[in-house]
């Protein structure tokens, strides 16, 4: 009993002395910001914005590209030695909507961001958005694609690529334009994301006459062979799958084994990864097709601007520009510009974004009162020898 | 089947332990998710990203199912020693060892998200990316029954599978472990009496549930071709319930109810849409336990007939 009691005793003591540790810690961190904050409270010398983001999830593959795009212009906006520099504040989100709300929580009050670059996917916007909004903390996504975002009424909230009523449909009119095709199956992963982009392939194949057929799956489990089985039987020309690309391999791969060889396989920017050919492997893949609002530069580019992006992207990551990245490069640069124009608090950097137009990267960044972009073009990225290649807009690609 | 084997390989741990210990061992879900990633190891090492033929295909399929099953037998005896044996030893109520379980079940999925995944495979900060196997085997069809075509893949996975509880069944049955075995699972305080040492019998347990997710873990990969560091969550689910339809501590029973629960799900999906294909295998597994507590083959280790 004696040594049981003897240990207990050590354990509580030292569990005292470790929360003592840690709140002489707390008192020293709160103690030492004040005094910071106070000296420079009137023009602060340094402002937070965060990116919030699956930065190490499963689907971090469409994330990381918009990151580092975002990065690239604070670095380079340090470097001009402006009188208010830039930190660049990570949460990682996972895509998991309950942690990026706690995570937003503590970007609002304990970091005190002035402003956030994300959240990436449309789960998590939507269930951040209403606590920026009530911060009153300026956002700007630059992959959330789910439509029904816009239509909260907030003010703060915006996103900088067209939704997925625009791109469901422009997806749509090129399985059925260009493509040609009559049959076609469309499956959506069950996701905020997956299942409307999905729908509104759907509304509009079925405006153009084409048959559909429907059927989801579950991206957590592995097996997807009842979809399979039912895409089989159904004999497409083409299939449309909504949802994120592990999940997107997968099936192609299961597909393909099938023996579904001949039938066009196309999915949303959800898929626009390389991550979708790993999961395939490359003979699967080759020839998928992929719509996305967003643009990836291509090697090909002459535009000064672009190609600029894509050299300062490549000399800085020695990867070249995915999925997003341009996108957030101009979101983050909308910030940049903001702060230049000398708008430092959070209220005047969102009455700045309301007026903006630029000439970004991606696009011309005009937001509407709503906060979508103004710019509607969707673009359409083939599989080809085992790399993602640029057909074209949706409205003028060619199958090549 | 195929699926249905996989998930009756590792309801055998499941029932395995259930069966002697009394304990739901819910850490089982993640000795599978080892198991795939000790399979994962060896075409890593040998840089194999084309597919093989002949002799290379078969000693890697076998180097691959032997990896599987060191990393799931030794994660099984390390969980054994580390989460439930101090427990077990101080007489703790088998509720703490049921949430020490779920505990280690955390602990083991976070530390392959955030170490060895990134670590062993070089792969910096991707730990939670599903990772994928390249391509080892053509999968040519072999012949088709009902319409429904039939690859070399899932052969392999069903001989295997049916291949090892074969081997399992006679171990438990007619050696001189099975019988410890059986003997613990019957009456532990009469086995000790009659000169059983029950913590090697339930070190042997742990070993040869383990070895069988091992294995299971090796033929799910070379079947489907990815692995994440949550793959053994859903499976885990599915195994425990394919254990409990079968009648949990029976090993036949595991292998029923796995293979049952397997077809349940695949022809509920067709029929009803892959929406329903959850709440069809539970309904069944609600409609089974309704009517037959113990499980379709309701009777288990401590029978006797293992």
């Amino acid at each position: 009993m004696r040594p049981k009691t003897a240990r207990l005793g050590g354990v509580l003591a030292a569990g005292v002395a470790l929360t003592l540790g840690l709140a002489a810690c707390g008192d020293g961190g709160t103690d030492a910001k004040p005094a910071d904050g106070g000296s420079s409270a009137a023009a602060p010398s340094t402002v937070k914005i965060g990116f919030m983001g699956d930065l190490t999830g499963p689907n971090a593959g469409i994330v990381i590209p918009p990151r580092n795009g975002a990065k690239l212009v604070f670095d380079e906006y340090n470097k001009t030695n402006p009188a208010v520099k830039v930190e660049l504040v990570e949460y990682d989100s996972q895509g998991d909507p309950s942690k990026a709300v706690a995570l937003a929580q503590q970007a609002i009050k304990t970091d005190k961001v002035v402003g956030l670059l994300g959240p990436a996917f449309s789960g998590e916007s939507a269930q951040v958005g209403p606590v920026l909004e009530e911060a009153q903390i300026p956002s700007i996504s630059a992959s959330a694609t789910n439509t029904k975002l816009a239509e909260n009424g907030w003010k703060f909230w915006h996103r900088v690529l067209p939704n997925d009523s625009v791109q469901g449909p422009g997806i749509a009119d090129f399985i059925a334009g260009p493509v040609a095709a009559k049959n076609v199956f469309v499956i959506d992963d069950k996701s905020e994301y997956g299942k409307p982009l999905a729908d509104a392939v759907r509304g509009q194949l079925a405006t153009k006459g084409a048959k559909v057929t429907n059927d989801s799956l579950d991206p957590a489990e592995s097996d997807y062979s009842s979809v399979v089985n039912k895409v089989a039987a159904s004999k497409p020309d083409a299939i449309f799958f909504g949802g994120y690309y592990a999940a997107a391999g997968n099936l192609l791969k299961q597909l393909r084994d099938k023996g579904v060889k001949d039938a066009k396989f196309f999915s949303g920017d959800g898929s626009l990864d390389k991550g979708l050919i790993d999961g395939a492997g490359a003979a699967n893949a080759e020839g998928a097709l992929v719509g996305c609002p967003c643009y990836i530069a291509t090697p090909d580019v002459t535009d000064a601007k672009v190609k600029g992006f894509a050299d300062a992207y490549k000399a800085a990551y020695s990867a070249d520009p995915a999925i997003y990245a341009a996108e957030g490069y101009d979101a983050a640069t909308v910030f940049a510009e903001a702060l230049k124009a000398g708008n430092t608090t959070p209220d005047k950097i969102n009455a700045f974004i309301g007026t903006v137009d630029l000439a970004g990267v991606s696009k011309q960044v005009k937001f509407a009162p709503n906060g979508e972009v103004e710019a509607k073009d969707i673009y359409i990225y083939q599989v080809k020898n085992g790399a993602i290649a640029l057909l074209g807009k949706a409205t003028e690609a060619k199958l090549g | 089947m195929a699926f249905g084997s996989i998930y009756a390989l590792i309801a055998l741990g499941y029932t395995m332990v259930y069966g002697v210990l009394r304990l739901i061992n819910f850490a089982h879900s993640e000795v599978f998710m080892i198991g795939t990633f000790g399979a994962m190891f060896v075409p890593f090492v040998l840089g194999i990203n084309s597919a093989l033929t002949g002799l290379a295909l078969v000693g890697v399929i076998v180097l691959m199912i032997l990896a599987g099953m060191l990393a799931s037998a030794g994660t099984a005896i390390a969980l054994e020693q580390i989460a439930y044996r101090p427990l077990r030893k101080r007489g703790a109520s088998r509720l703490a060892a049921l949430i020490s379980a779920i505990g280690a079940s955390i602990f083991l999925q976070e530390l392959f998200a955030l170490l060895v995944i990134p670590g062993v495979f070089n792969r910096p900060q991707q730990g939670r990316i599903q990772m994928a196997l390249p391509r080892l085997m053509e999968r040519t069809e072999l012949f088709s029954i009902f319409g429904h075509s039939v690859r070399v893949d899932q052969v392999l996975v069903i001989v295997a599978a049916v291949g090892m509880m074969v081997a399992l069944d006679a171990l438990v049955n007619r050696t001189k472990i099975g019988r410890g075995i059986r003997a613990t699972a019957q009456n532990p305080e009469a086995a000790v009496l009659m000169g059983v040492d029950i913590n090697k019998i339930v070190r042997m347990t742990f070993l040869i549930g383990g070895g069988m997710a091992g294995v299971a873990g090796a033929l799910y990969l070379i079947s489907y071709e990815n692995t994440s560091y949550i793959i053994g969550f859903l499976f885990g689910i599915k195994a425990f319930t394919a254990a409990v339809l079968g009648g949990i501590g029976n090993l036949r029973g595991a292998l029923v109810g796995g293979v049952v629960l397997g077809l349940v799900e695949n022809y509920g999906a067709i029929f009803f849409g892959s929406d329903w294909k959850h709440v069809i295998s539970f309904t069944i597994l609600v409609l089974v336990l309704m009517f037959r507590p113990t499980g379709i083959l309701g009777e288990s280790l401590q029978q006797a007939r293992a």
